[in-house]
């Protein structure tokens, strides 16, 4: 018998501030320990706000290259400055040297250098970390480095960490908090997800975005659903949001009500469903179980 | 005056300040606004003026002259974004991965891998009146958003030669994308919400900024929603505290229909006119 | 006929990797000197971006008739192999190869479509 594959569950949103991440820690507080927990939204990873966790791993995280000049080789020649398209050289009294903000990675100075004084180094750009939620899951994290490059790399790593320890520890489910916009962190977040989870809410401009994340998530074949968050705010939007998903199949998971509940749990660092009276418990407890039923 | 406004964390109101900032100053004086966040736009939601011009945004990549290629493999060697792949019989390029160093192109030794312009976005272009509005659109499935932003600020540069205010939308979060957008201003207000989410990204923000000797001050939003962490905050780091815009289920409203809310809301009002205050007085003293 | 496989191992009894660009290794199987043989894909499986294509281009210097895999390569990948004759399956995402390669017999996967 072979074990049973691990399945990828992304939740993005398009827009930030729909509620992603309260939402992702309440469907990981019902999962209890069935899952492998992954914060990819990597420019706000919040999710350790909610789960308190006791780091048991940190490692440096490298992406991608920078180039660095040996001053001793460096004959001031220039030719670096003159192919650089990214500004990244700069002239000092010494020698050439690299902007290391605006070095972009490419090499270009070190194939030309006539003294093969330029090469190409790792670029530390951030931290990730395996910790032990609260509630017993792992939880991998990560954190950029200030104005830190490629979080799409990030993403990815923090994806990879996960999934192995789905397949270490047998977890069926690999929970994602994804990035936000629809660039190259979100585009790493999709990459070999099951199922995507659209959180939106009834704004013109969380609309917008989420019809253009949406064309994204088309791209990769991805299967899809939706939850409404906060969808008696507008209920004209909310209407043309469902019907929206209704013209592209998508599961509409739940609708819930503006509530300042999400920021009253976030401030004790609890996740929605530790609060006593809050009448999300059985749409979200829905949720979850469709989204179960969605994998299989 | 050159300013950004950016947020580390999404959703905290950064399009809401921005459109309505613009919009009132532009009562009074000459306003440009520039939406850079390519990814999502959605400032011109909320102004609906006419469309003057619209622009392609570009990007360099190299295009493959099957006639000239010797097929000696180089240009994939060179390329540390798998953006070639040199089959025997063909090289590929992927546009989408390129970052347009320009080395394959210029190292092939049979000049087979010109750069022609990949269209990534768009750049539109309205105004009325007092008011302009630029905004900077990726394509879905680009991937980078820098040359987009890079390209719609050397535009608005072009175009905002009289004007009073120019105002950058920046990008959510705290990578490439939002030093980019944030690069040119003189002033950086960082909005953000006294919730824990709210501090933590703020306080990420506040790092990159100080990483690059910007001049920054703090609106906060949804006043009494959460707790008075990020006051403390700001106070101990020594950040000024320009503004606090009250939490309110009416701003919440409209900004979810798409209307401007300083008309209505008087404290919105007064937020406003405490930060053109504090951005005339005391921005570049702090 | 050589026919490769994605696969999370290099084994008869390993399962198909679903994934393309990242899947852990390409496993080969010659029918006619009934012979198995692999590829670590680790150094693609890694990379953040383009790793489709540089996983088409590794399979396509073994020169295989048949890919049997999960999803189905993504579109940069797919143009990659569309430069050579390959005919590639999907559906076999969960199987071992050996199942894999019973239902490819048996007419049972999906021809994927460029």
């Amino acid at each position: 018998m072979m074990p049973s594959p691990v399945k990828e569950v992304v939740v993005i949103s398009g827009k930030g501030g729909t509620g992603k991440t309260s939402l992702t820690a309440a469907f990981a507080f019902l999962a209890q320990e069935d899952i492998v927990l992954a914060d990819c939204d990597v420019d706000a990873p919040d999710m350790h706000l909610l789960m308190n966790p006791r780091v048991e791993m940190e490692q440096d995280f490298y992406s991608g290259w920078q180039a660095e000049i040996d001053c001793l080789k460096c004959s001031n020649c220039g030719k670096c400055q003159e192919v650089c398209r990214f500004s990244a050289i700069i002239q000092s009294n010494e020698c050439f040297s690299i902007d290391a903000d605006e070095c972009e990675g490419c090499g270009y100075c070190s194939f030309i250098c006539p003294e093969q004084a330029i090469q190409l180094i790792p670029r530390l750009s951030g931290q990730f970390r395996v910790s032990r939620t609260r509630f017993q899951h792992k939880l991998v994290h990560a954190n950029l480095d200030p104005g830190g490059e490629n979080s799409g790399k990030l993403v990815n790593q923090v994806k990879q960490v996960a999934a192995r320890i789905a397949r270490e520890d047998s977890k069926k489910i690999i929970l994602v908090d994804g990035a936000p916009g629809i660039g190259c962190p979100v585009i790493s977040s999709l990459t070999g997800a099951d199922l995507v989870v659209l959180v939106t809410e009834p704004s013109l401009s969380a609309f917008h975005d989420l019809q253009r994340v949406f064309n994204l998530v088309n791209q990769f074949r991805i299967k899809t659903a939706c939850l409404i968050n906060k969808a008696d705010l507008n209920s004209d939007i909310s209407t043309k949001i469902k019907a929206f998903l209704a013209e592209n199949s998508i599961l509409l998971l739940a609708e819930l009500a503006y509530n300042t509940a999400f920021t009253a749990a976030m401030l004790k660092g609890h996740c929605i469903l530790e609060e006593e009276n809050t009448s999300f418990q059985p749409a979200i407890l829905e949720a979850w179980n469709k989204i179960i039923s969605l994998l299989n | 005056m050159k300013i950004a406004i950016a947020s580390g964390k999404g959703g905290t109101g950064k399009t809401t300040l921005s459109v309505n900032l613009a919009s009132w100053l532009a009562l009074q004086d000459k306003v440009v606004l520039v939406d850079l966040d390519t990814e999502e736009p959605n400032s011109g939601i909320f102004l609906k003026l006419p469309l003057i011009r619209s622009i392609i945004g570009v990007k360099p990549v190299p295009v493959w002259q099957s006639d000239n290629c010797l097929h000696c493999g180089k240009c994939q060697g060179y390329c540390q974004f798998h953006a070639i792949i040199s089959l025997p019989s063909e090289v590929l390029v992927f546009p989408k991965l390129c970052h347009s160093c320009y080395a394959c192109s210029e190292l092939c030794p049979a000049s087979a891998l010109p750069m022609l312009n990949e269209k990534i976005g768009k750049i539109d272009h309205f105004a009325r009146e007092n008011l302009t509005f630029i905004e900077g659109k990726l394509d879905v499935g680009q991937e980078m958003a820098v040359p987009l932003i890079k390209q719609a600020i050397t535009y608005t540069e072009s175009q905002s030669v009289n004007s009073e205010w120019l105002i950058f939308d920046s990008p959510p979060g705290n990578a490439c994308p939002m030093i980019e957008a944030t690069k040119v201003a003189d002033f950086i207000i960082l909005i953000s919400e006294p919730t824990p989410f709210g501090l933590y990204d703020l306080s990420l923000s506040v790092q990159s900024l100080r990483k690059l000797n910007r001049n920054f001050g703090v609106v906060i939003n949804r006043e009494g929603i959460g707790n008075s962490d990020l006051e403390r905050y700001c106070l101990d780091e020594d950040i000024p505290v320009i503004a606090r815009i009250p939490q309110s289920r009416l701003i919440a409203e409209s900004y979810s229909a798409g209307k401007l809310v300083y008309h209505e809301d008087n404290d919105f009002l007064s937020s406003l006119k405490q930060i053109k205050d504090f951005l005339q007085n005391d921005a570049f003293s702090c | 006929m050589k026919i490769a496989f994605t696969a999370k191992g290099t084994d008869w009894q390993d399962q198909i990797d679903p994934r393309f660009g990242r899947c852990a290794y390409l496993v080969f199987y010659d029918e006619d000197t009934d012979t198995i043989d692999w590829i670590d894909n680790g150094s693609s499986a890694g990379i953040d971006h383009g790793a489709g294509p540089q996983t088409a281009q590794k399979l396509l210097t073994r020169k295989p008739d048949i890919l049997i895999t999960g999803n189905g390569p993504g579109g940069n990948a797919s143009r990659v192999l569309s430069y050579s004759q390959i005919t590639v399956y999907t559906g076999a995402a969960d199987k071992s190869l050996q199942e894999a390669y019973q239902d490819f017999k048996n007419n049972r996967l999906t021809e994927f479509k460029f």
